[in-house]
């Protein structure tokens, strides 16, 4: 059929051989100029993507010396403060990979970076989705994708920190497994079922270290394939701008700038936690010693991306066992579960959430500027600052001795702070979005402040005002607004709960909001000798418009 | 310290006794430790040690270090308590807080050495251990599980220190010196409990102070250390400078160049 | 915007813009594109971060050979890791910044628009795809037969239960072993690690033991496990100090208390024991109890106190327990007091 164009160079005829199989010519010409936004904050999700990728090279370094085995040895490897000592198998063929193995120290201070890295970009990369609201239509379920991306990211790095056996995460164990137990009837079975018999038993470095190179792994793969597969049917969405629309993506074409920018960014990625491996100690195991049940280290403390879970544990008011027909339920461990789980349950469900309440069904590929969609941003805020007090709550013992203050008041502020900190954090994030949005009005209307003051002829002063560029108007009055909706009774005239919780929450929302400058209002303000602003009339002297 | 305690055997630098001392003189003379049968010095050093004392020390302590108001009783503590407390800054005490602070050292070693003398008169109690028991050749792994289990839980696997309740806290290990952690272990200053002979043999605590200046001495094969306080320094590290410093190249990336 | 406007836009205003979108901006030239020098020196700089990386990975190599491990210096162990490491960040960095600056000073900067189309399918698509599942259910009968359809749910129900039970022997059934320690009646307190026993008379007030059962160190299996619940905290108080509870009268020796070290919290060893106010505190999540109050909780999450370990001496002077501890020791748990 296609003897017309018969391959001549080594590349046409390696190129032909493969579509001939793969149909590559299809595939390249489907996906090879397709634009992708530019932007910096839209490179987090590849962040941590880069470095799951230098988690599975590092990672397979490390299974070649590692043996998941809790049986007793006695260590007689290279670092002098452990020889003679009785240790697992696991802690002592990671100390081996420490100190005895060339590359090795370096690729365990690599995988624990790029670990910590990991959770830590996709924790930022949720961040930007949420407060950019990326997360609308269509793209609510793979913000559950990515919110389960996150929670296995959690999984992955828990299991990771327990395996070397030592005096840490040995703790760290105890503490899961006092938490496992805790839980109402089943608690101590899951517990037994978890370690093999009592804790610590002898099976559970094992049984981690399964899910931890495997499940785990293949799950965040499986995962990240759909996660990225949705970004590809969604196409990527940009920051509004001139020519921005929601029926259009603007950016550079993959090929070649993307490959470039993105495939050099992986091995900036790479290279800038090879440095930091090279050069920062990162979980020291032969400093806390083999594993045993009796010593504790002071400041024992989870990986970051657990600390909020810790510190829950730790903010959690005392004496509450509570017992029903003799049957105790510990709630100094039930509750912080059951708070965080409702935490994670609100993340989770946020989209659909929004999407009720604005009713909006359309599809939303252009981003909200945070400041344009204060209410949630003002939610965002007090749920950073809740996480971050939780967060903070882990490291309640070393703020106490940094800061020379007590222990047990920093453990009473943050239970305080707990409660006021989101609810100061929502209002004080509001104001600033509310205020934000009125000066972006104002420039919008009035132009810019140029600081410069001029005298006119009957005597009055005044500051020059600059408009702004067609350009720039168009981004500071293009945005989505809503107002708040009003409870309707249906088709049998009855408003229904639903409707009116409906109906309060979009008040809740939307009562305050600052709508974008309208087209006649633009034109008032443009009139000469017109009053100035419509809804605030007499805050600034009446300006005039800048002589070229 | 030019104090050389008269040399018998290492650790028959003194006959062991345990009392259950502490009848009178109220609670901070718990201790009963192996007593020095040796500790006390010459009458002239014992009255230049009372002259300092009562000059710098009576206000709290009272004249005859009874104790007062301000200060517990002295009777009992022996030279070592006031060598460490001294010797490290901590007395005299200043402003009262949670727990008293190491300071710039107030007083000579001679002086030091002549309160101590003064006060180890008063009644026996721990003296000044002896240079063979603080070489640092002992065994630092049994000195590291040692440490693990009678002092990490306060002062981190390391010494890097941690906090107590109300305020206090257990102090960081580096830079102290082998004889004062010694002393610390055999007088228990301020909260700290006492770790005495039976508890901890005299080889046992040279073995931990051995493990100590292992780990103080040689830095850490991973590289620059971030305080050796865990997990929380290392997360703050990601954040700010691994995180911080991907975004700035994210930043220069997605920027048009001139 | 006619495909989204089939949609419902719930509440969201439509206030008519001041102006009309006024499209991209213009394109803004760089000096790479106006000027070939600058374009010829983007080239060799991006060329030399090539090289750089070239250079790192030969350092790398270096680290690796020049370093070779010999027991026991750690010096080795601490260059090579520093200059593989640096070695491997150069020549990946090379790489990246190489590309990246490639991308931006040479490669065409000029934004372009790409159309989007909404996810819905066309409703001729959707058209299609209901008759297919029309056609194959027609074709199966799964509508229609419904004895087959009933009886599939059932087996899709029951076929996973043998994957569940088939875990059924991940650890052993509970039984009592969380009530239970090593401690018996007689049992001495011995120092941990070492398994010396202790004289009453060797704890002198102020001083602290960390405990753990006569011939816990002797055992062939389960020694962890047995620590694990059995560790305990061994203070003389005065005994003035001590408050007493009738109910434990005589638990004590002579101002010598001894509990359990496993925090009633989530089961960290409290082991920060203040020698003057008699606190105990726990490291992990500042539980905090009082030695001399029965170990009651004064601070923190914990609900229950510490348990107290009946301790008294033998006929040579060693202390000794009085029986195991009378309740469960560590972390709370459903059926504690049943």
């Amino acid at each position: 059929m296609s003897n017309a164009t018969e391959p001549k160079t080594a590349l046409g005829k390696t190129a032909n051989y493969l579509d001939e199989r793969l149909t590559l010519g299809s595939v390249l010409k489907n996906f090879g100029r397709k634009v992708f936004p530019d932007h910096w904050s839209f490179m987090l999700g590849e962040v941590a993507m880069y470095s799951f990728v230098i988690l599975i090279l590092s990672g397979t370094f490390l299974t070649f010396y590692f043996q998941p085995s809790m049986a007793h040895t006695i260590y007689e490897g290279s670092y002098a403060p452990l020889k003679g000592a009785e240790m697992t198998v696991a802690y002592s063929s990671s100390l081996d990979i420490s100190f005895d193995i060339r590359g090795g120290l370096l690729m365990r201070q690599v995988h624990h970076w790029a670990a910590l890295l990991f959770v830590a970009a996709a924790g930022l990369h949720m961040l930007r989705v949420f407060f950019t609201g990326a997360f609308r239509k269509p793209r609510e379920l793979n913000w559950l994708v990515g919110f389960f991306l996150f929670l296995a990211g959690m999984g992955a790095g828990f299991t990771g920190y327990s395996l070397p056996d030592d005096l840490l995460s040995g703790n760290g164990l105890r503490i899961i497994d006092g938490m496992i137990k805790g839980i109402p009837l089943v608690g101590p079975s899951i517990s037994s079922g978890f370690f093999g018999g009592e804790f610590p038993g002898t099976e559970v470095i094992a049984r981690l270290y399964s899910l931890h190179i495997m499940i785990i792994p293949a799950v965040i793969i499986a995962l990240l394939a759909v996660h990225l597969m949705m970004v590809v049917i969604h196409k990527h969405t940009h920051y509004p701008g001139p020519g921005r629309r929601d029926d259009n993506v603007v950016g550079y074409p993959l090929m070649p700038v993307y490959v470039a920018k993105a495939g050099g960014f992986f091995f900036l990625v790479f290279g800038v936690i090879a440095a930091i491996s090279a050069t920062f100690t990162i979980n020291p195991i032969w400093n806390y010693g083999p594993y045993d049940p009796s010593p504790v280290s002071a400041g024992t403390q989870p990986d970051w991306y657990i600390g909020w879970l810790d510190g829950a544990l730790r903010l959690a008011p005392g004496h509450m066992d509570v017992s029903i027909f003799g049957y105790v339920i510990p709630m100094g461990v039930m509750l912080p579960l059951i708070v965080s789980l409702l935490f994670l349950a609100v993340v989770a469900a946020y989209p659909f959430i929004e999407a009720w309440v604005t009713g909006d069904k359309r599809e939303h590929h252009l981003l909200d500027r945070p400041r344009n969609a204060p209410t949630r941003t003002a939610i965002g805020a007090a749920g950073v600052t809740f996480y971050a007090v939780l967060w903070a709550g882990a490291s309640t013992d070393l703020i106490a001795v940094f800061f020379q203050m007590s222990l047990n008041h920093v453990l009473t502020a943050m239970q305080v702070l707990l409660i006021i900190g989101p609810i100061l954090a929502y209002w004080v994030t509001k104001r600033t979005c509310l205020s934000l949005q009125r000066k972006d009005r104002e420039i919008a209307l009035h132009g810019r402040e140029t600081g410069r003051v001029v005298r006119l002829p009957h005597g009055e002063y005044i500051e020059i005002h600059e408009p702004v560029d067609k350009y720039e108007l168009w981004k500071l009055v293009d945005f989505k607004d809503y107002e708040p909706i009003m409870p309707r009774p249906n088709k049998d005239g009855k408003i229904t709960l639903g409707t009116k919780i409906r109906a309060s929450l979009s008040k809740f929302y939307f009562e305050d909001r600052i709508a974008p400058v309208s087209k006649a209002e633009y034109e008032l303000a443009h009139a000469d000798h017109a009053p100035e602003t419509i809804e605030e009339p007499k805050r600034k002297p009446k300006q005039i418009k800048a002589k070229k | 310290m030019n104090k050389k305690p008269m040399r018998r055997r290492p650790w028959a630098l003194g006959v062991v006794i345990f009392l259950g001392l502490i009848a009178s003189g109220g609670g901070y003379a718990f201790a009963t430790q192996s007593v020095q049968t040796n500790a006390v010095g010459s009458a002239e050093q014992i009255e230049e040690g009372r002259k300092l004392f009562l000059a710098n020390c009576a206000t709290c302590h009272g004249s005859n270090g009874e104790g007062a108001i301000g200060g517990p009783s002295l009777i009992g503590v022996g030279a070592a308590s006031v060598d460490f407390q001294v010797g490290t800054g901590r007395m005299p005490g200043q402003a009262s807080g949670p727990q008293l602070y190491k300071k710039p050292v107030q007083f000579t070693e001679e002086q030091i050495a002549a309160m101590a003398s003064y006060v180890a008169s008063l009644a026996p109690g721990p003296a000044i251990p002896s240079e063979e028991i603080l070489r640092t050749d002992g065994d630092p792994t049994h000195g590291g599980e040692l440490f693990r289990i009678n002092c990490a839980m306060c002062h981190n696997a390391v010494g890097a220190g941690g906090a107590l309740t109300e305020g206090k806290f257990a102090p960081a290990l580096g830079g102290v010196s082998e004889k004062h952690i010694y002393e610390a272990m055999i007088t228990g200053p301020q909260n700290m409990p006492v770790f005495n002979d039976a508890n901890l043999t005299p080889e046992d605590k040279k073995d931990i102070i051995t493990y100590l200046k292992y780990v103080e001495q040689n830095d850490s094969v991973g590289g620059l250390e971030l305080g050796s306080i865990g997990p929380v320094a290392e997360g703050l590290f990601t954040w700010i400078f691994g995180l911080g410093f991907i975004i700035a190249i994210t930043v220069w990336l997605g920027a048009k160049a001139n | 915007m006619s495909e989204l406007e089939q949609y419902s836009a719930g509440s969201r205003t439509n206030i008519e813009r001041p102006i009309k979108d006024p499209g991209m901006e213009p394109h803004r030239e760089r000096m790479t594109d106006k000027s070939e020098r600058h374009a010829r020196n983007a080239e060799r700089q991006v060329a030399l971060l090539f090289g750089i990386s070239v250079i790192g990975a030969i350092i790398a190599v270096w680290g690796f050979l020049a370093f070779p491990i010999v027991g026991g210096d750690l010096s080795a162990t601490r260059n090579g890791a520093f200059w593989m490491g640096i070695g491997m960040a150069l020549s990946l960095l090379g790489i990246g910044f190489g590309a990246v600056h490639w991308a931006k000073t040479l490669m065409p900067d000029a934004e372009v628009a790409e159309d989007r189309h909404i996810a819905r399918s066309s409703d001729e698509t959707r058209a299609k795809a209901v008759e297919i599942i029309k056609l194959a259910d027609g074709e199966s009968g799964f509508t229609r037969r419904k004895l087959i359809r009933r009886s599939l749910y059932g087996a899709l129900a029951f076929f996973p239960i043998p994957a569940v039970v088939i875990f059924g022997d991940l650890g052993p059934s509970v039984g009592d072993t969380l009530k239970h320690t090593m401690w018996r009646s007689g049992t001495r307190l011995t120092k941990d690690p070492t398994g010396i026993p202790i004289k009453a008379s060797e704890v002198t007030i102020g001083s602290v033991f960390h405990v753990i059962p006569e011939g816990l160190s002797e055992l062939e299996h389960h020694k962890l496990e047995e620590k694990a619940k059995a560790a305990v905290l061994l203070v003389r108080v005065n005994p003035a100090d001590l408050k007493e509870d009738p109910a434990k009268a005589g638990w004590s020796y002579d101002g010598i208390v001894a509990y359990s070290k496993i925090c009633t919290h989530v089961g960290c060893p409290v082991a920060l024991y203040e020698q003057h106010t008699h606190h105990l505190l726990c490291p992990c999540h500042q539980s905090t109890f009082d030695l001399a109050d029965h170990c009651k909780v004064v601070f923190g999450p914990a609900a229950r106190p510490l348990p107290q370990l009946p301790i008294t001496v033998d006929a040579e002077g060693y202390l000794v327990a009085q029986s195991d501890f009378l309740e469960p020791v560590g972390p709370s748990f459903w059926d504690m007091r049943k």
